[in-house]
């Protein structure tokens, strides 16, 4: 008799006890998952916030001259207050462009050989180095490039062209460069050429194509928006390379005419005068504005490749 | 069957990895007619198809040892010329795979690449293949517009001709029928008999009516070995060997 | 029939050539660097801090750099963790139904996973002088968080989906709310979660642009988040530029200290990552 009443109770208190425990997790849950959308919001507004930032910190220059002027005059004297970004515009364009056309050919071929010819023992070698170089920080390829590029430039190679050279230059600039991204070229490329079917390849070998022609006619044509988006994407990542074109271009702030001369990158200009960025009016304003420009650039270049990729995927999966 | 084959299969044996999937294979494969391979999934059927054509050389891990005789010629002899043995073969998959080309190009893409260049030969061929395949009329005046355009019907006409453009001998068809609609899959079965006269067809399917249908002669394969092996009626509703009896057993009706 | 093999031959050696180049570039690059710096390396660069006249050629070591290095790498892991664990658990957890827009925030981040370190540099900078920070470890954190938060969350996000979605089923089926759930995934993956530490602080402590404006620079260890810290890649570019060929060389010397750390993170972490798909379904 009284242990029924006991278990009632015993009863109820459990499954009180259970409710409140389930409000808890509950209420802790809500809590916890609130929190965590600030933390996403906050972090994917960091894109905008940044963009904001900067353009706001520009304002002061973009008043003092117009857009078009600050890309296009080639004028840099700080301290007179003109600020002319072309020099340092035509500089990315030059070291970018040159280890753009050194990286991607090299590449397409590597790629081409990794995933088609190599053999399963040879792959499982080769593949960790690619991958390996990507993780070398930006100035050690500096190092790298004083010691090796700049003396390989103006003992052995220069001389064949011009008069004289200090081998730092802009394509100096552009073989650093292009040794920084081949990971990254060499792994997009060969994931896209991975995901062509065999059948397809198949089909073409079937008709008595040697695999050469194969590639050339059948796979390439396949694979070209995928190798589109990885040139894209490699030359989005070599405008904002910093350190390592900054110790082997020779900083000279003129327009380059030759893949010998010296050449100033945008990101470079930013890190070689921070230090007096807040002594010359207007200079903190220039480099910021230098900054924005890189951001819009890298963004819209970026997006573009992304947008690509994305698409080939989706065709693929359908 | 006192005709020559045109292909015979002499003590081959297939290893994929550590699996020996085919067993010492000898059949010959009749000239000028259909013969069709028949048996459960994965023992071996397209194991042996692709083999015919040597598509497994870009396979890794397979070993392949025998011979197999097309026109008398080895063709796994060390100095056999790979790109001539195929162009004798033409394969049709079991999913359409449209080079991603044009029309035209697609049916033209292999004559281009033995060497015939001027537009007028092009044009012809083109234009009798795709007649001989039933896609002419269809498309005949967009030629040049994307492959993949196409319905997967018209496109699986289309591989077929694309293959015979190159002036093959044999047919190879690899359950080319199975991603069709019964529309396209009729058409496709009437154009494997009406091309008999020309070429010898072997075909590999798991449907025993299309078997009946289309074929001359069957081939029985269960795990990598051929049970049995003779002329359609004889297999399909008289089959000698046990296991053929169990397999056809459902077909009798 | 000749021309197309000698096409395909041709090409062959091309692509032989060309793999050679690319995958051999690494060992050109880690070579010379041992290869110079190996001469100047002893056991007072990494035990000691400069002592006076270091950049002149007199004693010390980089100790400064390297236990700064360590610090900025590894406050500003710490603190993009404690951000980008509870963004890749939201994005996959708590965001079940809002496809396009779960899509939308992952390449948000592989957006910001593309800016360079220089532009995180220049806003760190700014975010510093808002609220009147100096240069300093603190700076430092600050602006390398802002780099790492991306790869973080990519990382993360990568390894979470790998989970198999009826394993995320299992546990909510027997009652648990998403933040149980998620103290489950986070348990399964914790290999996963390791790599990207790794990963992270391998990019952080290699970057230069980052630091640049914002960590400063110092002859000491730093005692305390308001002081300026030296960092490794700092203190490589700032003894490569002297006239004193004995500060260059130690300049090589600090380089080979720093892709030795390098590679030993990126072997690491790229041992994990094979252990870790060896239990993937």
């Amino acid at each position: 008799m009284s242990s029924a009443f006991t278990t009632s109770a015993t009863t109820t208190t459990l499954t009180t006890f259970t409710t409140t425990n389930m409000n808890i997790r509950l209420l802790k849950d809500k809590i916890l998952s609130k929190l965590m959308l600030v933390f996403t919001l906050a972090s994917v507004s960091l894109l905008v916030i940044i963009g904001i930032g900067l353009y706001y910190k520009s304002i002061p220059i973009i008043h003092r001259l117009s857009w078009g002027e600050l890309i296009t005059s080639s004028i840099w004297k700080p301290l007179k207050g003109l600020f002319g970004f072309f020099p340092f515009m035509m500089g990315t364009l030059w070291v970018t462009g040159i280890a753009i056309v050194i990286a991607l050919p090299l590449c397409l071929l590597t790629a081409l050989y990794i995933v088609e010819y190599a053999p399963t023992r040879v792959k499982r070698i080769l593949t960790p180095f690619v991958n390996l170089l990507s993780g070398i920080p930006p100035v050690i390829f500096g190092v790298w490039g004083v010691l090796f590029i700049i003396p390989l430039i103006q003992i052995y190679i220069a001389p064949h062209f011009v008069e004289f050279s200090t081998g730092y230059s802009v394509l100096s600039g552009g073989i650093v460069l292009a040794v920084m991204i081949f990971p990254l070229i060499v792994s997009i490329i060969s994931e896209v050429l991975r995901t062509i079917p065999q059948e397809l390849k198949d089909a073409s070998l079937s008709l008595g194509a040697t695999k050469w022609e194969t590639i050339k006619k059948v796979i390439l044509r396949k694979a070209l928006p995928g190798i589109i988006a990885a040139a894209v994407l490699a030359i989005s990542r070599a405008f904002g390379e910093t350190i390592a074109v900054l110790m082997v271009c020779g900083n000279n702030a003129a327009v380059p005419h030759s893949v010998f001369d010296p050449g100033y990158p945008l990101p470079a200009l930013i890190a070689n005068n921070y230090g007096e960025m807040l002594s010359i009016p207007l200079y903190d304003s220039a480099l910021m504005f230098a900054a924005l420009l890189l951001f819009i650039i890298i963004l819209l270049f970026n997006i573009i490749s992304r947008v690509i990729l994305a698409r080939l995927e989706r065709k693929l999966a359908a | 069957m006192t005709q020559t084959p045109h292909i015979s299969v002499q003590h081959l044996n297939v290893h994929i990895g550590a699996q020996h999937i085919l067993k010492d294979i000898n059949i010959n494969i009749p000239d000028k007619k259909v013969t069709s391979i028949i048996g459960p999934s994965g023992c071996g059927k397209t194991t042996l198809l692709k083999s015919f054509n040597r598509l497994w050389d870009n396979t890794a891990d397979v070993k392949i040892t025998g011979k197999v005789l097309v026109d008398n010629e080895d063709i796994y002899a060390p100095n056999a010329e790979v790109t001539h043995i195929r162009k004798k073969m033409g394969l049709l998959s079991q999913r359409p795979y449209p080079l991603p080309m044009s029309i035209y190009d697609n049916v033209a893409y292999g004559p281009r690449i033995h060497g015939i260049r001027k537009k007028q030969v092009l044009d012809e061929l083109v234009e009798e293949q795709l007649k001989a395949t039933g896609l002419w009329n269809e498309v005949k005046d967009r030629l040049n517009a994307s492959a993949t355009r196409l319905s997967i019907g018209q496109q699986q006409r289309l591989c077929l001709a694309r293959g015979l453009a190159v002036g093959p001998e044999i047919i190879l068809g690899d359950e080319s029928t199975s991603a069709l609609d019964p529309v396209s899959t009729a058409i496709i079965e009437d154009l494997f008999i009406s091309l008999k006269e020309k070429y010898s067809i072997v075909l590999v399917t798991h449907i025993l009516r299309q078997a009946r249908r289309v074929s001359d002669y069957i081939i029985f394969v269960y795990m990598g070995k051929i049970i049995e092996f003779g002329p359609t009626e004889e297999v399909l509703l008289n089959p000698k060997e046990e296991l053929t009896k169990e397999y056809v057993k459902g077909y009798i009706s | 029939m000749k021309g197309r093999k000698l096409e395909e031959l041709f090409f062959r050696i091309l692509m032989v050539l060309a793999t050679i180049l690319v995958a051999g570039s690494f060992f050109l690059i880690v070579g010379t660097v041992f290869f110079k710096g190996f001469h100047y390396m002893n056991l007072d660069m990494i035990t000691k801090t400069p002592g006076g006249g270091f950049y002149i050629g007199k004693e010390g070591g980089v100790l400064n750099a390297i236990v700064g290095s360590f610090y900025v790498a590894g406050g500003a892991t710490i603190l993009g963790l404690l951000i980008s664990i509870p963004v890749a658990i939201f994005i996959n957890l708590y965001m079940d139904g809002k496809r396009f827009l779960s899509n939308t925030i992952r390449m948000a981040f592989d957006v910001l996973f593309g800016i360079p370190s220089i532009v995180y540099g220049a806003f760190g900078f700014l975010i510093m002088v808002y609220f009147g920070i100096r240069a300093s470890l603190l700076g430092g954190i600050i602006a390398v968080t802002l780099l790492v938060i991306p790869i973080l969350v990519r990382t993360l996000d990568e390894v979470i989906r790998t989970v198999p979605f009826e394993l995320r089923d299992a546990a909510l089926s027997l009652g648990s709310t998403r933040w149980e759930t998620a103290k489950v995934v986070l348990r399964q993956i914790r290999p996963g979660i390791f790599t990207a530490i790794l990963l992270s602080f391998g990019r952080a402590i290699g970057d230069v642009a980052s630091v640049l404006f914002t960590a400063g620079f110092s002859d000491n260890v730093p005692t305390s988040l308001h002081e300026p810290a030296a960092t490794l890649p700092l203190a490589i570019f700032f003894q490569l530029g002297s006239p004193v060929e004995e500060v260059q060389g130690r300049g090589y010397a600090s380089a080979l200290i720093l892709t030795i750390i390098v590679l030993i993170i990126t072997i690491l972490s790229d041992i994990l990552i094979k252990k870790f798909s060896k239990h993937k379904i």
